[in-house]
């Protein structure tokens, strides 16, 4: 065994060089891919995810329809080489599965299928590299990539990990961290400020637990700034593309598709 | 096959009763099914029922070769396949969610949590350690199924000896039961699991314990696992109806006080069965 990796050390540094409250480098990027409806590629550090959704469409599995509401259809697929070590997983592991599962329970009161009975909305799940905060990046990927779709949902999910380190609470945790401290899963919609998922497997106090459950909340708003600033930016940029903005910086604004008065609602 | 979803009075009137606090039977919303827990013959065979809901757990102990990774540990795995004995809405081969769920959950809250001391099965390093299987049949549904599959786990661990092992150098020697007495298992702590259902409506309060029909009338669930000395072992809330921080904590509390209390009555039948088993060597 390697030599033991100081989780935090005596000047307040992480083993990646972060503060205990600091949290990964996100990138988040909205362009087309394939023939999605949407689709998203977030990373949060070095773990990277990208998300397809398909839908609102015919639903092509006929007894999974539902009279009323959309079927939210959820496939997770980890790629081979997306650990340190290659290991091709199959579709039926339980831990893909319950990826899967947990990812569909926490989009179906989100999004809103009253909208498109009898229809489904196929999401796409492909991870590309895992170093921990996978189904953070998971959720922080299929909500861009729905509001990529244009599928009208109540409000963002946004996702982040937190753990305890004897007793300085941390927040989005690597997978060296992750293997070693007790950590916990919260994903939250902004607005309202409520908790839709939270899993934690490893033991925690009570008392911890708290601690770290309040901190994690407040840091998944912070997500929250960065997922709408990209999905404003991008917004923006094809808005522009399509010529039917005013151009920034004064000149004459030629309305060529008479929907000027639309600006005024 | 899907049981038909339940019909339209069904649903008002069990919303309504439980806005006024009262469920179907006749529970208090925070109160759990009494758990009823029968013994075997064979030592790690248990019974355990919350009123309808039953799940039989059975242990067996095999010497086997480690895996060379992990040379001094033992193994413990864990069977649970829910057969349509259960309920007609679970098929044989294929895994429901719900059936994902289940098992994934006794996963993090029998292994992952190190309920008992894997270090303690091991015989002979590399050579020879204890393979512990675990093995849970759903014998009924009537709502919650975890909550009964832990405690059926849980308790059946505490409850099975295994035989005492002689190693003199490279030689081991099993002894049979009725040579010498066996051993239990090193349990370090007892993980108990509890599930609350919770509704759309905000003016409906969280329940724990719930029903078949409270279960699939719910708008989200949420597991959590502790032990008596208030340590948070899964805690699981996979998606439906978001939930304020404060109430979660609420959730946590409450989960808290009744891991004491079904601590105690674990203990009580435990102890009762093996007064009852007591067998003195001579």
């Amino acid at each position: 065994m390697g030599s033991r990796i100081e989780i935090l050390n005596q000047g307040g540094f992480r083993s990646d060089g972060r503060r205990q409250f600091e949290l990964r480098d996100i990138t988040i990027d909205l362009s087309q891919q394939g023939q999605a409806d949407g689709s998203a590629v977030v990373t949060h550090g070095l773990t990277h995810v990208l998300v397809s959704i398909f839908g609102p469409r015919e639903a092509k599995i006929r007894s999974q329809t539902i009279h009323d509401r959309a079927n939210v259809n959820v496939e997770v697929g980890v790629a081979a080489f997306s650990t340190g070590d290659r290991r091709k997983r199959t579709r039926g592991d339980k831990r893909i599965l319950e990826l899967a599962a947990s990812i569909k329970s926490t989009f179906e009161p989100v999004i809103q299928t009253n909208l498109y009975p009898r229809s489904q909305i196929d999401v796409f799940v492909q991870v590309l590299q895992q170093d921990g905060g996978l189904l953070q990046a998971c959720i922080n990927a299929t909500t861009l990539a729905l509001v990529n779709a244009g599928i009208p949902l109540l409000d963002f999910v946004c996702a982040v990990t937190g753990g305890v380190h004897s007793t300085s609470p941390l927040l989005d945790l690597t997978l060296l961290e992750e293997n070693d401290i007790p950590n916990v899963t919260i994903a939250v919609m902004p607005k309202t400020g409520k908790v839709t998922l939270l899993t934690m497997e490893t033991r925690l106090h009570v008392d911890r637990f708290e601690e770290i459950f309040k901190l994690a909340t407040d840091a998944a708003k912070v997500i929250h700034g960065e997922m709408k600033t990209a999905v404003q930016s991008r917004t923006s940029m094809l808005v522009t593309a399509m010529g039917s903005a005013p151009r920034v910086g004064g000149g004459d604004v030629v309305d060529k598709d008479n929907d000027d008065r639309m600006n005024e609602f | 096959m899907r049981p038909p979803s339940p019909s339209i009075p069904e649903k008002e009137f069990l919303y309504t009763s439980l806005k006024e606090s009262l469920r179907l039977d006749g529970r208090l919303p925070m109160e759990i099914r009494t758990p009823t827990l029968i013994f075997g013959d064979n030592l790690g065979w248990v019974e355990c029922s919350l009123g309808k809901t039953r799940v039989l757990a059975q242990i067996e102990g095999k010497m086997v070769k480690p895996p060379p990774e992990r040379p001094y540990e033992g193994i413990i795995t864990i069977h649970s396949e829910i057969s349509p004995m259960a309920s007609s809405e679970y098929e044989p081969g294929r895994p429901s969610d719900e059936e994902v769920t289940i098992t994934r959950m006794l996963d993090k809250v029998l292994k992952r949590s190190d309920a008992v001391d894997k270090e303690s099965l091991c015989i002979l390093a590399g050579q020879r350690v204890w393979h512990i299987r675990l093995t849970l049949h759903f014998l009924s549904d009537a709502g919650n199924m975890l909550d009964c599959a832990c405690l059926a786990g849980m308790v059946a661990l505490k409850h099975f000896r295994r035989p005492d092992v002689e190693v003199i150098g490279d030689e081991v020697t099993l002894h049979e039961p009725t040579e010498r007495a066996p051993i239990p298992l090193a349990i370090h702590h007892t993980p108990f699991c509890f599930t609350f259902a919770f509704f759309r409506d905000p003016m409906i309060p969280p329940i724990i314990d719930p029903s078949q029909l409270e279960q699939r009338l719910s708008a989200g669930l949420i597991s959590i696992a502790l032990n008596a000395q208030r340590e948070l072992c899964v805690l699981q809330k996979l998606g439906g109806v978001p939930l304020d921080p404060d109430e979660v904590l609420k959730i946590v509390t409450i989960a808290v006080q009744k891991a004491k209390e079904l601590n105690n009555i674990v203990d009580v039948r435990l102890k009762e069965d093996w007064e009852g088993r007591h067998v003195e060597v001579r």
